[in-house]
């Protein structure tokens, strides 16, 4: 049983803004945009994730992360529910959260939709430690299936660039 | 055969693929020629084992007998998997790879961009999903082709030898069988025939591009759409199931 007078969709998302992107510890699952929902049923409380690469590996980890929190505050039927649609896309990370991408390091994505996939490194992606523009792509698939490989040919570092997606 | 039962093997081929193709894939995890080129081809495997996952999901609950997703990857035998010959391929050297990489993305790219208006929504989904990660696959695959095309007389020629070599499963990728007559009708599924022109000129091009040859077959291998497989897929599954096969429902 779910405690409907305790536990509304709000509270319930509250609860769950504490969990970090096992991957980019500084931002939030809400803020990367992967936790959809909250749906209150009688007798569950639903969570609605939607994946950011299909085979993101993060997923499984996200998925006992909302359990145990939830667990901890005292919600114990849950159920973590994985939708495709609509999918998941950069556009739904705030300016904020690209400014804390930016702070630890990872370059945020410049945009979606006008992307040219054919040629993606030619927009300039700016270094998020020296700020310089002229970097490079190294690779199109990075540590992870979400980031991109690239050097900043001003200060030399290799870093991550989170792809348009 | 019922809509039900068309949807499910619709639903096998979908999940098949990508679970064979990534299994091969990963092979190449910690024998990439560089340590970018590993990451890629790992990241491109990850990418076909999540849709993998996300299809065979779908087809266990539409066969509704309380099956998962795992239950379809480990506990069938290799006659009912429909996986298209080409994948199961091993993986041969990098300008195979490469080749037959080529040759599946650019396939996957138009059936995705067909798929992503099924009337299914689930399908639908994750076809517009999948779509995303297949551009970077296509962009992966023709760079490389490039690269490999035009640059030593070696790397040009092992290209040349594994475009030839896969050109003849190229054909079974837009074969239309039962259950895609039943699903073409309702709008689920595509008519693959209406990609094949597409598939070629764009093939064609980034071959062009590469100084490759379009080979010339006058054969092309079938066998898939009736579970018929090469050699290949016995042993990956011997590989891939082992495990379930002989602790049943093991979990770590």
């Amino acid at each position: 049983m779910v405690n409907t007078q305790l536990h509304t969709r709000d509270s319930i998302l509250q609860i769950l803004s504490v969990i970090c992107d096992p991957e980019i510890p500084v931002v939030s699952i809400q803020e990367m945009g992967i936790l959809r929902d909250v749906i209150v049923h009688d007798n569950v409380c639903e969570i609605i994730i939607t994946p950011t690469y299909t085979g993101c590996p993060a997923m499984g980890i996200i998925e006992a992360d909302i359990q145990s929190t939830l667990h901890h505050a005292g919600i114990d039927e849950v159920k973590v529910t994985t939708v495709y649609t609509p999918a998941w896309t950069t556009d739904w990370m705030t300016e904020s959260t690209k400014e804390k991408l930016q702070k630890f390091g990872i370059a945020a994505p410049v945009h979606s939709h006008c992307m040219d996939w054919s040629k993606p490194e030619q927009h300039a992606v700016i270094c998020p430690l020296c700020h310089a523009e002229d970097t490079q792509i190294i690779s199109h698939f990075g540590s992870t299936a979400c980031k991109a490989l690239y050097k900043c040919n001003v200060c030399k570092e290799p870093f991550d660039y989170f792809k348009c997606h | 055969m019922t809509k039900q039962q068309a949807l499910y093997k619709y639903l096998l081929r979908l999940g098949d693929n990508p679970l064979i193709l990534g299994h091969r894939l990963s092979e190449w995890c910690s024998r990439g020629p560089i340590l970018e080129e590993d990451l890629a081809l790992t990241n491109i495997a990850l990418d076909n084992i999540g849709r993998a996952q996300a299809f065979l999901k779908y087809a266990a609950e539409v066969e509704g007998l309380g099956k998962t997703a795992d239950d379809l990857a480990y506990k069938r035998d290799e006659r009912s998997f429909y996986n298209n010959l080409i994948a199961e391929l091993p993986i041969g050297d990098f300008a195979y790879t490469i080749a037959r990489q080529l040759l599946i993305a650019v396939f996957e790219q138009l059936q995705f961009t067909d798929l992503s208006k099924s009337s299914n929504e689930t399908i639908a989904g994750i076809a517009a999903k999948s779509l995303k990660e297949v551009r970077y696959h296509v962009a992966h695959a023709r760079d490389w082709c490039y690269r490999l095309g035009k640059g030593t007389e070696e790397s040009h020629n092992r290209l040349q030898r594994a475009f030839n070599e896969l050109w003849m499963y190229t054909g079974e990728l837009f074969e239309m069988y039962d259950e895609d007559v039943i699903l073409v009708f309702d709008g689920v599924a595509g008519d693959l025939n209406t990609l094949k022109i597409q598939y070629y000129d764009a093939v064609q091009k980034i071959l062009n591009d590469s100084n490759i040859q379009i080979p010339v077959v006058d054969y092309m291998q079938t066998g898939s759409r009736k579970g018929i497989h090469t050699e290949y897929l016995g042993h990956i599954l011997a590989e891939m199931q082992y495990l379930q096969r002989a602790y049943p429902d093991a979990t770590w």
